[in-house]
C-alpha cells in the first residue's frame, strides 16, 4: 500500500535544504491539513516529553472508593474499574506509546534502510538475498506475524518493538532500494566515482543524504502503523504488564464495559490513540509534499 | 462428514420450508425458539468426551448432559435456591443401590438404552469405569480420587447387576462415582470405532457422543457452537422440556451481556462480576449467584523460593493485602470473604472458612523486619492470562499494596496455554490461583492443596509433619465415622494452614448465572456447569 | 509468455520455503507446553512426557521438521490439537467466512472510496480535497478492534438497527448448503430469501468496520491515479475536442484510471484477509482469523502454521495473478524476475 517513489531530484541535498523553510510556509499555506498535523504533533510530543510531570494525579495509584466514575472536574475523563484517573492515564501512556513507536521505527529504518541501499546499490546477490527476506515478511499475515513473535519471545515491551520493526521492514528495504538503485548511476554518484571514492564512501556520503528525505516520509507513515499495531497486541493480551499505562490494553480493559455505560473508559484511549495515529498520517502526507510535490496523493 | 451430511440436511430443510413461504418459516421459528436454549459463553469445548486428553472444562458440560451416571446427587434448597445436596444420592442408570461393608451394587435400569437403541448393560458400565481408571490424566486421576484405580474392582455380576468393590474403606468412593467422568458410554458402538492405536476409541468419542443420556450432540463447530437434541427415550429422569440446546461462544464480554439485555439469548454464566452486580440491580433478568463449593481464590507463595521460606514473610504479606479493596473493586461484592475473621473466635469444623489477618501495614513491616527485611524486597506476581478479568486487578492492588511495606512486585502475565506449565514446574514465587475441589469435603481439600506429597495443586511446594498427620488423621477418621477425632483434626489442619501461610485465602468464588426471567429450573452442581435437564422456558 | 510465467514462479519457490520455515521455528519458539497443557490438571510427569511422546514433541527439531515437511508434501496440514480436527478441514470451511466478510468489506469500502478519490482528484486543492484526505486517514487511523467495538454499542445495543454480534447466523437460522461456502449466495442460489437477509444483516456491521480501514488505499490511489490520467494527452485532447466534463471524467479518466486501483485492491484484500483477525475477536466471526489468533495463545502449532501457510499462499499466488492480468492488459508491462 506503499507506492515506491522513484524520482530523482536533481538538487543537491544542500540546495535542498536551503529552501525547505520557504518550502515549507508555502505548503502548510496552501494545505491547512498539514498545519493541523504539526500542530497535534507538537502536542503529543509535549505529553510525551513532560505529561507525567503535569498530571494531575498518579496514574497509578488506585482508590476504590473512586472507582468508575464519569469524567467530572475533579476525573476530566472520568476513572476506571481500580478507581485511577484516565486523564492521567491516557497522557502518561503517550510516552510509552511514542517511545515504542520511535524505536520500532528507529531500528527498523535502520536495518532496512541499510539492507535497502546495499540491495539497490550493489544490485546481484545481494538484492536478491534482500529481497527474498522482505517477500518472505510479506507473505506473512503480518498481525498474526507480530503476535507470534511476541508470544514466543515474551511478553514485554522490547519485544513489541523488535516485532513492530521485523513486519516494517519490507516497506523500508523496498523504498530504500527503488532509491538507491536509480541514483546508483545518476551523474553526481558517477562523478564522485570517478574523482577516486569507494563504493563505501559513496554510499554514505552521496547515496544516503539523497534518500533521507523520502525515508522520513515513510517513518512518519509507520510511526502511526506502530502504534496501532502495539495497541492491537495489548488488546489481544500480548502487551505491556499492568499496571503501566498503555492506550491499546486500556481499550481493551474498557471493552466489557461499553455496554454497562462506562463509555468513558475505553472511549478517552481509544480516541488518543486514533488522534496520535492520525496525526502521524496526516503528517506523512504533509513531509511528502514538503520533499516532493508531485508525488502529492 | 458427518457434519457435512448434517449441514446438507440442515440445508435442505430450510429450502423446501422457503417454497412454503415465508408466514409458515416464522411462526415454526417462533415455535422453535420457545423449546430452544440460546446459551452464550465466553469459551466452548475441545472435546465433548471427558475422558479425552486434555478436555477442558465447557467439555465437561456437554459430557453431564448427554451421558448418563449410575448414581447422581438430590438437590436441596439453599436460601431458596436448588442446590446439590453433597450427602443424598439418586439413581441415574442404577435403579437401586446396594451399599456393603467392602462394596456396593448396582442394579441397572431395565429399560435404558443407548441413544443409537441398544440397550445399557452391565458390561457397558464395567467397560466405561474400566476406560475411566486406564486412559491417564484427568479421568484417572479423579478416580482415584475415589480409591477407584483398578479395573478389578469394577465387577458384572449378570447382565443387569454391576459391583463396585473397594480397595480400601475411603468415604469418597461412593461420592467419586456421581462426579462427571464415571459416565456409561455404549462400549460396542465406541470399540467399533477404535483402532490399534487407539483402543479406548477416544478419537471416535472426542467428537461423538454414545451416551444414554438425556441430550445428543448432532453438530459441534469447534469455537462457534454446539448443538444438542433432547434424546427422547432417556430414562435417567423425567424427560426434559427443552428439546434443542443451541451454544454459541461469544468471545466479548460485552456482547454478551448485550444478548442477554436484549433478550436474544437465554442464559450466560461468564460475565464479569461487575455485569452480573449491575444486571441484578436492573431486573431485567434472574441472577443466581452461589458460592463455588469448596473452591478459594488466593495469593499463593512458594515456600521453597526465599525469602517466602520464612513464615514471618508469608504472615507479614498476609497483613498487606487489601482485601476489602479487592471484594469491592474488583468483585463488586459478589464473593464470600475469607478475611478478617474477629479475634479469638474459635474455628470451625467446615472448609472453606475465613482466616484472622486483614490490612494492617504497620503490623506488616513489624513482621517483615522482624524476618530480616526492614527495606523489603523485590520479587514478581504471577497470573493466569486466562481470567485476567479477575487475576489482573488483584495482581494490580496487591502490587500497590505491597509497594508500602517495601516489596516490590513486578507483574507477570502467563498466557493460559502456558498457566499450568508454570505451576507445575513450581517456580512462580507469588501469584494468585483458584482451587476448587468438585467433593466438597475439607480432607479432599487439604489432600491436595497441603499435603507434603506435594501434589500438583499444591503449589507452594509446602510440606509439614503436623499437616501431613493431621490430614491422614482425617482421612482414617472419616473412613470408620470416628466424628471426635475427624473434628479435632479438622480444626488442626485450619489452625495449622493459617498460622504457617504458604496461601492466603481472598475469598469464595461465586458462580453467577443470568437468565431471563421466563428460564427456570437452574441448579447448582458441584462441577458448577449447567444442567440442561431441569432448564424451561416460557 | 510461458516462459517469464515459469521463472516467475520460480521465484516464488524461495519465499515459500522461508514462510515454512519461519513458521515452523516461531511456533516452536512458543512458550505453552502443549504436553503439559493437553495432560490435563492433574497429570504427573510421566503423563506429560507419554501426551509428549504421542505427539511427536520428544524429537529433535529437524526430524519434527522434516516429519512436518513431509505431511505437507501429502496436504496434510497436521491436526489441531485443541479441536482434534484436520486443520485442512478446518480452514477451508472457516476460509469462505472470512473470504466473504472481507469482499464485502472492500465492495462497501470502494463504494465510498471511489467516488472520494474521483472528488478529490477533480477538485484537486479544493476543500473537498482535503476533506477525503482527512476521511481517509481518520478511517486508516482508527484501530478495528475500537470500531467495531464501537459500531456495535451504537447499532446493536442502542438503537437495535442491527443484530447481535454471534457469528454469520442468528441462532435460529440454519446454515444453507455448502455450495459457494459464501452464506449470502448460498441463500440466493436456493432461494432462501430470509437467511439471505439474515446472513447479510450479520455482515454488516463487521464489514463496514473493515470497509472504514481500507477506505484510505483505495481513496488515494483513485486520487492518484485519476490525477495521473487527467493530465494526459488523451484527455486533454478530449477535453480540447469539447466533450462536456462528465463524459471525460466519466468515460475516459476513469476508465483508464480504474487499473492500478483493481491491482491496489488485489493487495488490501490479502492484507485485509491476514488483518481482520481482530475484527473476527469482537464479532464472534467463525472465520481463520480468530481461529490462528485462539491456537496462538494455547500454544496449538498446527493451526498457526497452516494458517500462516494458507495467507501466503494466496498473497503470492494474487501477486502473480496481478502481475499475469497487468500484462495481458498493458503488454507494455513485463514480468520481471
Amino acid at each position: 500500500m506503499t507506492e515506491t517513489v522513484s524520482i530523482v531530484p536533481a538538487a543537491t541535498p544542500k540546495a535542498h535544504s536551503n529552501s525547505i523553510f520557504s518550502h515549507a510556509r508555502y505548503v502548510v499555506a496552501e494545505n491547512p491539513v498539514t498545519g493541523l498535523a504539526f500542530g497535534l504533533f507538537a502536542l503529543i510530543a509535549l505529553c510525551a516529553l513532560i505529561g507525567p510531570y503535569i498530571v494531575p494525579h498518579d496514574p497509578l495509584a488506585s482508590d476504590t472508593a473512586a472507582a468508575l466514575q464519569a469524567p467530572s472536574w475533579k476525573h476530566w475523563f472520568g476513572t476506571d474499574q481500580l478507581g485511577r484517573d484516565i486523564f492521567s492515564r491516557v497522557i502518561v501512556a503517550t510516552r510509552l506509546d511514542f517511545v515504542i513507536a520511535i524505536t520500532s521505527v528507529a531500528l527498523v529504518f535502520v536495518m532496512g534502510g541499510i539492507a535497502g541501499i546495499a540491495a539497490g546499490f550493489f544490485g546481484g546477490w545481494t538484492d536478491r538475498v534482500v529481497s527474498r527476506i522482505a517477500d518472505t515478511i510479506m507473505a506473512f499475515p503480518l498481525f498474526v506475524l507480530a503476535m507470534g513473535i511476541v508470544a514466543a519471545l515474551g511478553n514485554t515491551v522490547t519485544n513489541i518493538v523488535i516485532a513492530t520493526a521485523i513486519i516494517n521492514f519490507p516497506l523500508y528495504v523496498r523504498v530504500a532500494r527503488a532509491e538507491a538503485n536509480v541514483r546508483r548511476d545518476a551523474g553526481f554518484v558517477q562523478a564522485a566515482r570517478l574523482s577516486g571514492n569507494g563504493d563505501f564512501r559513496i554510499l554514505l556520503a552521496h547515496i544516503l543524504p539523497n534518500i533521507m528525505p523520502i525515508m522520513m516520509v515513510q517513518i512518519s507513515l509507520t510511526m502511526g502503523y506502530a502504534i496501532l499495531n502495539a495497541a492491537g497486541l495489548s488488546f489481544i493480551g500480548l502487551g505491556v504488564k499492568p499496571p503501566t499505562p498503555e492506550w491499546g490494553i486500556m481499550v481493551a480493559e474498557g471493552a466489557a464495559n461499553i455496554i454497562s455505560g462506562e463509555w468513558w473508559i475505553a472511549l478517552f484511549p481509544g480516541a488518543a490513540l486514533m488522534i496520535a495515529v492520525f496525526t502521524f498520517n496526516l503528517l506523512g502526507d504533509g513531509l511528502r509534499d514538503l520533499v516532493d510535490p508531485q508525488r502529492r496523493t | 462428514m458427518k457434519r457435512r451430511e448434517f449441514l446438507k440436511s440442515a440445508g435442505a430443510a430450510a429450502a423446501t420450508a422457503a417454497v412454503s413461504g415465508p408466514s409458515v418459516i416464522s411462526s415454526a421459528k417462533a415455535q422453535s425458539r420457545k423449546e430452544t436454549m440460546l446459551i452464550v459463553s465466553e469459551s466452548g469445548p475441545n472435546n465433548i468426551d471427558i475422558h479425552g486428553v486434555g478436555t477442558n472444562v465447557p467439555g465437561y458440560e456437554v459430557s453431564w448432559n448427554c451421558y448418563d451416571r449410575l448414581i447422581s446427587h438430590e438437590m436441596k434448597s439453599v436460601d431458596g435456591k436448588p442446590y446439590y445436596d453433597r450427602d443424598k444420592f439418586k439413581m441415574e442408570l442404577a435403579e437401586d443401590m446396594n451399599v456393603g461393608d467392602m462394596s456396593v451394587t448396582f442394579k441397572l435400569k431395565k429399560k435404558a438404552t443407548f441413544q443409537d437403541g441398544t440397550p445399557v448393560t452391565a458390561k457397558d458400565v464395567k467397560w466405561s469405569l474400566d476406560r475411566a481408571v486406564s486412559v491417564g490424566g484427568f479421568p484417572t486421576f479423579q478416580m482415584g480420587a475415589g480409591s477407584l484405580t483398578k479395573k478389578e474392582q469394577f465387577v458384572v455380576v449378570d447382565d443387569n447387576t454391576f459391583r463396585v468393590d473397594f480397595a480400601r474403606k475411603d468415604r469418597l468412593t461412593i461420592p467419586d462415582l456421581a462426579v462427571i467422568v464415571p459416565c456409561v458410554m455404549n462400549s460396542g458402538l465406541v470399540q467399533k470405532n477404535a483402532t490399534e492405536k487407539d483402543p479406548w476409541g477416544l478419537e471416535y468419542t472426542k467428537q461423538n457422543t454414545a451416551g444414554s443420556g438425556a441430550y445428543k450432540v448432532t453438530s459441534w463447530v469447534p469455537g462457534t457452537e454446539v448443538i444438542m437434541e433432547r434424546n427422547d427415550a432417556w430414562v435417567g429422569g423425567k424427560l426434559p422440556e427443552t428439546k434443542k440446546i443451541i451454544w454459541r461462544i461469544v468471545p466479548s464480554a460485552g456482547n454478551r451481556r448485550a444478548l442477554l439485555e436484549r433478550g436474544d439469548a437465554d442464559i450466560s454464566y461468564d460475565l464479569p462480576n461487575k455485569d452480573f452486580v449491575e444486571l441484578k440491580s436492573a431486573g431485567k433478568l434472574d441472577i443466581v449467584s452461589t458460592p463455588y463449593s469448596n473452591g478459594i481464590q488466593y495469593i499463593g507463595m512458594n515456600v521453597k523460593i526465599p525469602p517466602f521460606d520464612n513464615p514471618k514473610v508469608r504472615q507479614a504479606v498476609a497483613y498487606a493485602i487489601p482485601y476489602q479493596k479487592i471484594m469491592d473493586a474488583v468483585l463488586f461484592g459478589l464473593a464470600k470473604p475469607m478475611y478478617g475473621a474477629p479475634a479469638g473466635s474459635p474455628t470451625q469444623v467446615a472448609w472453606p472458612q475465613p482466616h484472622g489477618y486483614s490490612i494492617d501495614i504497620a503490623k506488616a513491616k513489624a513482621l517483615l523486619s522482624d524476618a530480616g527485611f526492614p527495606n523489603g524486597f523485590e520479587t514478581t506476581i504471577s497470573f493466569d492470562l486466562g481470567f485476567a478479568g479477575v487475576n489482573e486487578p488483584i495482581c494490580v492492588l496487591v502490587q500497590e499494596s505491597l509497594a508500602q511495606i517495601g516489596i516490590k512486585a513486578t507483574i507477570n502475565k502467563i498466557p493460559g496455554a502456558n498457566w499450568r506449565t508454570e505451576l507445575n514446574k513450581k517456580v512462580l514465587p507469588l501469584y494468585t490461583n483458584v482451587f476448587s475441589g468438585w467433593l466438597d469435603y475439607p480432607e479432599y481439600f487439604f489432600i491436595w492443596c497441603y499435603h507434603g506429597k506435594n501434589s500438583i495443586f499444591n503449589t507452594m511446594s509446602y510440606q509439614s509433619k503436623t499437616m501431613d498427620d493431621l490430614i491422614d488423621g482425617a482421612v482414617t477418621a472419616a473412613a470408620n465415622g470416628d466424628k471426635a477425632t475427624y473434628e479435632k483434626d479438622v480444626k488442626g489442619m485450619v489452625d495449622t494452614a493459617y498460622a504457617d501461610m504458604p496461601r492466603i485465602p481472598l475469598y469464595q468464588p461465586y458462580v453467577n448465572v443470568a437468565m431471563q426471567k421466563n428460564v427456570s429450573g437452574y441448579q447448582y452442581w458441584f462441577h458448577r456447569r449447567l444442567d440442561y435437564r431441569t432448564l424451561v422456558k416460557g | 509468455m510461458l516462459a517469464t510465467l515459469g521463472k516467475r514462479l520460480i521465484t516464488v519457490i524461495p519465499t515459500l520455503i522461508g514462510v515454512i520455515i519461519v513458521t515452523f521455528l516461531l511456533t516452536r519458539a512458543l512458550p505453552g507446553d502443549p504436553a503439559a497443557y493437553f495432560a490435563g490438571p492433574a497429570a504427573t510427569k510421566e503423563a506429560v512426557e507419554q501426551v509428549r511422546v504421542s505427539l511427536g514433541l520428544d524429537k529433535p527439531l529437524p526430524i519434527q521438521f522434516v516429519r512436518y515437511v513431509n505431511d505437507l508434501v501429502h496436504g496434510n496440514l497436521g491436526n489441531s490439537l485443541s479441536t482434534g480436527r484436520p486443520v485442512v478441514t478446518e480452514i477451508a470451511s472457516r476460509l469462505p467466512a472470512s473470504a466473504e466478510l472481507t469482499l464485502l468489506g472492500l465492495i462497501l469500502s470502494m463504494v465510498i472510496a471511489v467516488p472520494l478519490g474521483i472528488l478529490a482528484a477533480v477538485k484537486q486543492g479544493s476543500w473537498i480535497d482535503h476533506t477525503c484526505r482527512v476521511v481517509a486517514t481518520a478511517g486508516v487511523s482508527l484501530p478495528v478492534f475500537f470500531t467495531g467495538l464501537l459500531l456495535v454499542y451504537v447499532f446493536y445495543y442502542i438503537l437495535g438497527w442491527w443484530p447481535a454480534p454471534i457469528g454469520r447466523l442468528d441462532a435460529f437460522s440454519s446454515v444453507p448448503p455448502n455450495i459457494t461456502g459464501f452464506y449470502t449466495i448460498d441463500t440466493l442460489l436456493t432461494g432462501n430469501v430470509e437467511t439471505f437477509r439474515a446472513s447479510l444483516s450479520q455482515l454488516i456491521l463487521p464489514a463496514f468496520t473493515l470497509g472504514i480501514f481500507s477506505l484510505a488505499p483505495i481513496a488515494r490511489m483513485t486520487r492518484a491515479s485519476m490525477l495521473a490520467v487527467l493530465a494526459s494527452e488523451f484527455v486533454r485532447t478530449a477535453r480540447a475536442s469539447g466533450l462536456d466534463n462528465r463524459t471525460v471524467i466519466i468515460t475516459y479518466a476513469f476508465r483508464n484510471a480504474m487499473l492500478p486501483v483493481v491491482t491496489t485492491l488485489g493487495m488490501v484484500f490479502s492484507f485485509l484477509l491476514g488483518a481482520n483477525v481482530l475484527v473476527e475477536k469482537v464479532f464472534a466471526w467463525p472465520g481463520i482469523g480468530s481461529y490462528a489468533v485462539e491456537a496462538l495463545l494455547q500454544s496449538d502449532f498446527a493451526p498457526v502454521q497452516g494458517f500462516v501457510l494458507t495467507m501466503a499462499v494466496m498473497y503470492v499466488a494474487l501477486n502473480l495473478l496481478i502481475d499475469i492480468l497487468y500484462g495481458v492488459i498493458d503488454p507494455r508491462v513485463r514480468l520481471e524476475g
